[in-house]
């Protein structure tokens, strides 16, 4: 199952895009309560969005971002159109999810 | 075309520069991502040097036509729900520092379509400025609301 869950409402010639990505995003200071060890910094380092297939915007994110990063952008576009988000992390992970509006 | 095959140059190099340096032992993993992910300006422990890297400049000018939504007490400080919107012409980056952080910048988007509207949630360590500070015609912009932060969100 995608970690990426969008809900795209459109209003004009903009779509409101909301997505929530489920991730831990471990900041690399927590730690393990059972061992006492650090956990190792995972989170997503970029976010990607694109409408139809041309890039609309280019994030970069920290681990001070919240984890299950929740995103809400404003994307050119009318019903129909296709809007797909994809991350990759600083671990190497990646997904990528498309949804029509 | 011309200004997307510079892109693709440029990034091929610092590529493949990347990987020499990881060939000699020189740089770990998470390193090599810098060629894409600004690690230096995430890098960064103070705000003034992740504006400079981040933008190239830290000349910041206050601006009322940036709107900073963010809640006046938040009781969790991992949990920071923030909105940056802009009204300023041509605004093409938008990014969010909160200055007292380990490292202040949050995140950072470049937009090529999209408006000039971010909504997310952040971790705060403890009550402290949001920023928000977008580049608009080579110029640089900003906005503040200070959050009271009950408990942090940074550490364990």
């Amino acid at each position: 199952m995608s970690t990426i869950r969008m809900r795209i409402s459109p209003a004009g010639d903009v779509l409101d895009v909301k997505a929530l990505i489920r991730h831990p995003m471990e900041t690399g200071n927590r730690e393990d309560k059972s061992t006492g060890e650090k956990i190792p910094a995972n989170f997503i380092q970029k976010l990607m969005v694109s409408v139809n297939g041309e890039q609309v915007m280019d994030g970069n994110l920290s681990e001070a971002v919240s984890k299950n990063p929740y995103l809400n952008i404003k994307v050119p576009g009318a019903k129909g159109d296709e809007v797909t988000i994809s991350w990759t992390s600083n671990t190497g992970e990646s997904d990528e999810a498309t949804q029509a509006a | 075309m011309q200004t997307k095959r510079r892109v693709f140059l440029k990034g091929s190099l610092a590529a493949s520069a990347a990987g020499l340096a990881v060939g000699a032992g020189l740089l770990s993993p998470r390193a090599v991502l810098a060629a894409e992910w600004p690690s230096a300006a995430f890098d960064s422990e103070s705000m003034d040097n992740a504006l400079s890297e981040l933008f190239g400049s830290g000349d910041v000018a206050d601006s009322g036509d940036i709107t900073v939504k963010a809640p006046d007490i938040a009781e969790n400080g991992a949990v920071v729900p923030v909105t940056i919107e802009s009204a300023i012409a041509d605004s093409n980056k938008v990014a969010i520092f909160v200055s007292k952080n380990p490292t202040p910048l949050v995140a950072s988007f470049d937009l090529s379509g999209a408006n000039p509207f971010v909504s997310t949630r952040i971790r705060m360590g403890e009550t402290d400025n949001v920023t928000g500070v977008v580049n608009a015609g080579g110029k640089l912009y900003k906005a503040s609301k200070e959050v009271k932060v009950t408990i942090g969100g940074c550490g364990g």
